[in-house]
Formats: C-alpha cells, structure tokens, sequence
C-alpha cells in the first residue's frame, strides 16, 4: 500500500527509523525483582543455537515507541481513510459489525482441538456459510479451509486432477485466457500442470474459435474470470462450457470478479464444475495488510469425494467435522480455516439477505458504468459496452503529451487517493483498471472524477505537474527498479 | 539502438534469432519486447542440457511492470546459457541484440528457421502491435 500525507509540516517529522533513534539504556519497561533461581542460558541451549553477539535491538522509551508507531500509522491508506479503486482487488468497506461478532467469546475464545459437542454454534455457523456460499454459486458443496484466493485455485486444481486421475484419465494442460490474473497460471503450475494461454477476440471475451483449437484429450480444464478483467461479463459463456466439457474438460470459476454477479447470475447455472470466492474481496472482510484472507471453493456434485477434510456436516441435529473421505485431497490448511474471517463474512451474508447482496452488485455495477462514462470523454475507453463491477481505461492520449499512466496513477496521490490498478491487463497499452465498488457515495465518486479530469487536463497543458507527481506525500518516486535489483531487506548500522 | 537487426529472424513473441552456423542458434529478446517491458529486474533461464520446443516457455522475464514468459524459437538443447544476466539483466535493456543474448540451442529441426519472420517482416509485425 502506498502511502500519503496531505500536509506538508507533517512530512518532515519522524523520518528516523527507530533504530536511529536508539540510545543506550534507555528502556521502555521496568520488570519486578525475578523471584526464582536465575539460570545461565548456556546451561540448557546448546551453543549452536545461541546467538554469538547481541542483538541490537532498539532502546527507546514507551511514550518514543508509541509516538513513532502512532505516526507511522497515519501514513497508511486504507477504505477506512479514503478511496481506493484498485480495480479487481474490491476494496469496499468492511463493516464495522463483522468486528463485533467475530469478537463473541463463543467465536474468540474457542479452541481447534475442543469436542464437537461444545462448539456447536461456530460448527453451525461453518455449516451454514458452506450452504449459503454454495446458494450464492450454485454449487453443490463448498470448503472453507483455503486461506486465500491463490490457496483456492490450487485447490480447485488439485480436485479437478483427483477427478481426472480417478477415472484414469491423464489430463494435465489448463487452458486460461490472456486477459487472466496472474495467479491462474501460477495455481496451474503448483498442481503439477501446465498452461496453455488462449487468446482474446477484438472486443476483450475469449476467443471462441481460438479456444476450440486448443482443447483436446489432455485438457484438464479452462479458468476463467466472469465478468472478466476488463469487467466484461462473457456472454459466450454457455457455449464455452460446452466446448470445454464436450472435450472432457472441467471449468473453474476465478472468483476474484464476483461482486459482479450476487443475486444476478450463479456461475454453476452458468456451466462451472469449481468456484473459489475470495471472502476479502466480495464478502467484505479485511483485504491486503490487513487480513488474513479467506478462499472458500465450491464444487458441483461429481468432485464432492475430493473436497478437503474435514467437512463440517449436519447429523440430525448436531454439527460434526467428518474425517471420514477416502478420496479427499487431504487437508489443505492447518484445522478449519481462517475461521475469525469466515465469520465475518457469515455475518455480513446475514446482514444483507439475499435482496442486499443483489442490491450490492446492482450498485457496483451502476457505479462503474457511471464513471466509466464521465471519464470517457477525457481518456480513451478501449472496449465500449456496458461494463460490470469495473472497466478499464487507456492512458493512450496523455501518452502522446509524453505522461505515462504511471505518472497518472502517482498523480492521484496528491489528491488523496489509492490509484486504481495499472498496467492489468496486460493486453490493454497503458491501462489503468477502476474498480468503484458500492459502498463509495455519489459525491465521492464525483470528487474522484474531478480529480482525474484536471490529471487529464495537466498532461495537455502542463505534462511536469504530473510526470514529476506525487508532490505531497512524504517521499515522491521511489526507485522501483533500484529496489526490486539490489534490495535492502535488513537494518545495518552505519559505523 | 535500430529496431530490428537486418541479419537476425525473429519471432512472433519477440525473440530474435542469429544463426550462428548449420546447426547453432543464439537467442534473445527483441528491442520492441525489452521497450515494452521497462526495466528488466530479473530473469530466469533454461540450464545448459535442457531440451526447449518450438513456441513454449523456456524461461521467464520479469520488470517492474509484469513477468512474462520467454518462448523459444526452435526445437532443440541448450548449449550455452548467458549467466552474466542472472546478476545484471539490465543488459537486456541496454543491449538487447547483443551483451543481451540469453541462450545458444542447438537446432533439432533446421526448417523450422523458415517459419521465423525476416527483419522487414518482423518490423512491420511490431509497427502493428504497438
């Protein structure tokens, strides 16, 4: 996350790292007389393992630490502090209500290993977000163990391989369209597959007649993302599906764009066989530094034997973990998953009810169209439909003025804002991906669009105002490539 | 730097080749590709003795802007590997035609250099992608 201060007496302060700040004896703590037999460390660590010098740690005093960390902490940006579009990543508030519940000592104060019998409210409650997750999809059942969205189509993939493997089929390429996120081919090549890329059309959807080349005997599956990257909801889904499946292929559903779709469209009716949700995007529980994230993955009935265990299932009228799946991938995540997080998604399913989360996408949807076309006029728009929860705009023109989309993004620092992904996808020249969401006011939204207008109007009559942005933050370009060729990943004091 | 190298071929993923003789290539990425990409950070290349085929990946670039996939060429063995790129790719940036050069294969089949474009072709392939 990159960070911004709007005023400038504030940049000047508190640059020193709190190892500069360090002076000797000086201590934050003051520890009661130890009151048993002191030991020489050396008496029970084998030297090995004992560190030979120091470690030089900082010495400062309660009120410095605090004040350094408090100030630190104000140079973060995050939905909480102001607007953030990064397009694909839905950054949309998290209710503060999520918080309340997850702290409930019944969900807090819980331990993995209790019997099953003193837990049935948090096994309830995994139960019924694994029905209503599989409701929202159309799937037929759902795990929760993935940690993450990534987590999630690695294991999508290793189900869909068990699949093909049980039926002695040996299928290993999976097929992902250019427009993907980078995270498809990555799961594909951790389970042992491989990717094959297949190309989009002139209007941004899968190539149609392009994937019909591709697939064959050792297809072992197509992800997508729908709507797609350039929030393009692909209308040749159906017949995609069948290409696919008629090649004796599977489908997986990048749930990365679902905040598109709630209540709308499922993509089980829409013909696919795996789902992942990323609970952080759409779900609305704490995204990037401040996650954990959670990847629930849901199947259609013929990859049920191969869901991770344990499942949380319902006999009777008790709740129960079953360990008892011959054919399961295994465990994917040390006990339930990141379970803190799935209640917060639980509780925010809750809130809203099926009218609100439609409501939701309805208002993602409105709110993209709506500044898709006041920017229009000002940046080129190179795929001009009607967009879903996000679209993508071309820095193309401000290029000619010699402003790269780079300079636009760094520009909308000094406004205040997170700028939105660039450079995603890579088939679009100097993209810049913008994703609102719905919880962004009319006025925000507005303030936004001013702001990137005058960006617009800079790079025709002023380019340096913005080639040479950010001009309010606390440090202004860092050097990228310095940093990503020789990094620096550890303090050293200079002598 | 020119474009494009008269005396090389290239590919439709923007690696050129330089036939080195009857049965040696040596390869690399193009001026157009190394633009396209920005600063070059990293890079991953196949080791000497492994077998590359004809249009997939033999190794991966990465910039600050995106990691791409380096697609071979030709069918054959890796015969030389450029190492000084592990601890300076910049080199491709500076020099893509020539301190750039990432990998010599040795050809399985000669006649797949006739499937590579010429300079002139190569040129106005790029002109059209850009």
């Amino acid at each position: 996350m990159l960070n911004t201060i709007p005023k400038a007496e504030q940049q000047q302060k508190d640059k020193a790292l709190i190892f500069e700040m360090s002076k000797p004896g000086r201590v934050s703590y003051s520890l009661p007389v130890c009151d048993v037999p002191e030991v020489e460390v050396t008496s029970i660590i084998p030297s090995d393992f004992l560190r030979e010098a120091p470690a030089e740690l900082p010495e400062v005093s309660e009120l410095q630490l605090m004040r350094h960390y408090t100030e630190l902490s104000k140079r973060n940006h995050g939905v909480d502090s102001g607007f953030y579009p990064l397009g694909s990543c839905t950054m949309k508030y998290n209710p503060k209500i999520n918080e309340d519940v997850a702290r409930y000592p019944g969900f807090a104060r819980i331990h993995p290993y209790q019997p099953e019998e003193t837990v049935q409210g948090a096994l309830q409650l995994m139960y019924e977000l694994q029905e209503d997750l599989a409701a929202i999809t159309g799937m037929d059942a759902v795990t929760l163990q993935s940690a993450a969205g990534a987590q999630g189509e690695w294991t999508g993939l290793m189900m869909i391989r068990a699949y093909h493997e049980s039926r002695g089929e040996k299928r290993t390429k999976v097929i992902v369209p250019d427009s993907a996120h980078g995270t498809n081919p990555a799961s594909a090549s951790v389970a042992g597959l491989e990717t094959i890329t297949v190309a989009s059309d002139a209007n941004g959807f899968v190539d149609v007649e392009a994937l019909r080349q591709v697939v064959g005997p050792d297809t072992a599956a197509l992800m997508l993302t729908n709507p797609n990257t350039l929030g393009l909801f692909e209308k040749g889904i159906v017949e995609i599906a069948e290409i696919v499946h008629e090649a004796g292929g599977l489908l997986y559903y990048d749930g990365a764009n679902a905040n598109a779709i709630l209540g709308k469209a499922r993509p089980g009716d829409m013909g696919f066989d795996v789902v992942h949700l990323n609970l952080h995007k759409t779900f609305t529980t704490p995204h990037g530094g401040g996650g954990p994230g959670s990847g629930p993955v849901g199947v259609k009935k013929e990859l049920l034997p191969f869901l991770p265990k344990p499942m949380v299932i319902k006999e009777d009228d008790m709740y129960r973990l079953d360990f008892d799946r011959p054919q399961s991938i295994g465990r994917v995540k040390a006990y339930y998953g990141n379970f803190g997080i799935n209640v917060r998604a639980y509780t925010y399913i809750r809130t809203m009810g099926p009218e609100g989360l439609r409501l939701v996408s309805e208002n993602a949807v409105l709110n993209a169209n709506y500044m898709m076309r006041k920017l229009a006029k000002h940046y080129d728009l190179p795929f001009d439909y009607v967009c879903k929860h996000e679209f993508v705009l071309s820095g193309k023109r401000q290029k000619k003025q010699g402003v790269r989309t780079l300079d636009i993004a760094k520009r909308l620092l000094d406004f205040g804002y997170h700028p939105p992904t660039i450079y995603f996808p890579l088939i679009v020249e100097e993209c810049l991906m913008i994703e609102p969401t719905e919880t962004e006011s009319k006025e925000t939204l507005d303030e936004f669009i001013e702001a990137m207008i005058q960006i617009a109007q800079e790079a025709e009559v002023t380019p340096e105002i913005v080639q040479e942005a950010p001009h309010h933050t606390v440090v202004s370009r860092l050097d990228e490539v310095l940093a990503a060729r020789k990094p620096v990943l550890r303090y050293t004091k200079s002598e | 730097m020119s474009q494009v190298q008269a005396e090389l071929k290239y590919s439709k993923e923007h690696e050129w080749v330089e036939v080195l003789d009857n049965e040696r290539v040596r390869v690399g990425i193009t001026q157009f590709a190394q633009e396209q990409l920005g600063d070059i950070v990293f890079i991953e290349l196949p080791e000497q003795g492994a077998t590359v085929k004809v249009n997939e990946s033999m190794g991966t670039v990465e910039s600050v802007k995106a990691v791409s996939d380096i697609y071979s060429p030709v069918s054959g063995e890796i015969v030389e590997v450029n190492g000084e790129l592990e601890e300076a790719p910049e080199a491709i940036n500076g020099d893509a035609y020539g301190a750039g050069w990432m990998v010599v294969i040795k050809l399985a089949d000669a006649a797949e250099l006739d499937e590579l474009m010429t300079a002139e072709q190569y040129e106005a392939f790029s002109k059209e992608e850009e």
